[in-house]
């Protein structure tokens, strides 16, 4: 129901741009750092792993797209996503039922305007473009920490990180990476907007919606991460 | 007009309204009393149509308000004004911007026709140069009039007030007072207003309604409230005396 109503609006002008590009930068680029760190981390610790894997059957010759695989398929719309709802999400979610207690929400119903249109259509929007936007930083940062690991310190050739990637990925893996992120954006930023917009009275109604919000929001990211990888492949 | 016909509202398993009936005639100003909790607020949220009535209807010049939706409930609310007790200002847009918001939302005047009738409408609630500022940083009484002001910036044709003067000075309160007075006087809307202040505003409306316990009391006209012997209405003389 309350996406659904989202979604009309959102194809109902006027559109609010302005507070589509100021939710880009609160959900996307306010959350880049954690998401370039994140993604560091994540890509140097992945070829480590599949190194030590991989050495056991000689095959470290194909680390490179093994860890580019894992990152763009998985790793990155997953983990971005969470990363993303912990930092983004959660404030989304405080903000929302912040306004919603403080009878702001109902301010913009009574001078008849669209709380929707005002609150809810620019997150969602800001939410399917930041999702990957952030995944897709996530994957090229964590491709180079795999390389600085792999290539600088484990000795592997970088002719081979990078050569034999570029031979294995092809358009679809991104494509599927794609979905996912976008997906996610809307899920996190629907459940986050949404547990706001019904918060109970009160300042624990807020954090209570707030902790529903992330707990709700990471569960979901997994399981239709699961779902949608078991039909895309 | 406002038409309020046998409204009754339960909230969280309390009925808190339990049969209320008044009628507000076109261009009159009604002065609401009650106690704290007794139901005043949550009354003028159903003339707004923020709740829906359990039972009974709320006629907006013979329209329903609680049952209207959409475009229908859209246009009914374009004709009102609303003061919420708390403010209700929007906390992520500065003062300027929060009075300019309905102006900008719901009419088609030009960038330097909004930005004099903001200030022009700061400096009438006796808020000068704080146009920058973020409703956190003003104190309880400068947000509420800040609220006034947004309310007041569209002329609407029904204004309804939740405690306009709650929390001011005596001297701000007789200003804000005289404020909703000329402006009616100008623009001759019709308003409900939620007050403690009796003695101040008996000049100001022409019809005083008493909520007690979830239902009207008394009504009738300022003079007629000053005669009555009622104890209950009586009691809010005595606090304000
Ligand atoms: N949103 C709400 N949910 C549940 N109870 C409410 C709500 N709003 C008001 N109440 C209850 O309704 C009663 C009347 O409140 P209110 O109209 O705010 O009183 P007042 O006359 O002081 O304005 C109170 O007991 C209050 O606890
Ligand atoms: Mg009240």
């Amino acid at each position: 129901m309350f996406l659904g109503t989202a979604i009309v609006y959102t194809f109902i002008p006027p559109l609010k741009i302005r507070r589509v590009i100021k939710q880009i930068s609160f959900i996307g680029v306010q959350s880049s750092l954690i998401v370039i760190l994140t993604g560091a981390f994540t890509g140097m610790v992945l070829t480590l792993q599949s190194y030590y894997a991989m050495s056991k059957f000689g095959a470290e010759a194909l680390l490179g797209p093994a860890v580019a695989l894992s990152l763009i398929r998985e790793l990155g719309p997953v983990t971005s996503a969470l990363m993303v709802t912990g930092r983004a999400g959660s404030a989304l979610a405080a903000e929302i039922g912040i306004m919603r207690i403080s009878e702001q929400i109902d301010a913009i119903e009574v001078m008849a305007l669209n709380p929707y249109r005002y609150l809810i259509v620019p997150n969602l929007l800001a939410g399917i473009i930041s999702f990957p936007l952030m995944a897709s930083i996530f994957n090229v940062v964590g491709i180079y920490g795999g390389y600085l690991v792999g290539v600088q310190l484990l000795g592997v050739s970088e002719g081979g990180y990078f050569g034999e990637m570029i031979t294995f990925i092809n358009m679809e893996e991104i494509r599927i990476g794609l979905y996912k992120s976008l997906s996610f954006g809307l899920i996190v930023t629907w459940i986050c907007c949404y547990k706001g917009f019904y918060t109970t009275y009160g300042a624990a109604g807020v954090s209570k919606a707030t902790t529903e919000a992330v707990v709700t929001s990471s569960i979901l990211i997994l399981v239709w991460d699961y779902f949608l990888t078991s039909v895309l492949f | 007009m406002i038409e309020v016909i046998d409204l009754h509202k339960s909230l969280n398993g309390v009925q808190v309204l339990k049969g209320i009936n008044f009628k507000v005639e076109k261009g009159e100003i009604l002065a609401l009393m009650g106690k704290s909790g007794h139901g005043k607020s949550v009354l003028l949220k159903h003339i707004v149509g923020i709740l829906k009535p359990d039972r009974g209807n709320i006629l907006i010049d013979g329209e329903d308000i609680g049952t209207s939706r959409g475009t229908a409930l859209e246009r009914l609310r374009s004709k009102l004004g609303y003061l919420f007790q708390g403010g209700a200002l929007f906390d992520s847009i500065n003062v300027f911007e929060n009075v300019a918001f309905p102006l900008r939302e719901k009419t088609s005047l030009p960038k330097e026709k909004i930005r004099e009738k903001v200030l022009q409408e700061l400096e009438q609630v006796g808020l000068p140069g704080v146009e920058n500022k973020y409703p956190a940083e003003l104190s309880g009484g400068m947000k509420k009039r800040v609220a006034l002001a947004r309310c007041l910036c569209t002329d609407p044709e029904i204004m309804l007030f939740d405690e306009p003067t709650t929390g001011l000075d005596t001297v701000t309160a007789r200003s804000i007072n005289n404020l909703i007075k000329e402006t009616h006087d100008r623009i001759k809307f019709t308003g409900v207003m939620i007050t403690h202040d009796i003695n101040q505003v008996l000049s100001i409306v022409q019809k005083v309604a008493v909520l007690d316990a979830g239902t009207i009391e008394f009504t009738g006209t300022p003079q007629e409230i000053q005669a009555t012997t009622d104890p209950i209405v009586r009691q809010f003389f005595n606090n304000n005396a």
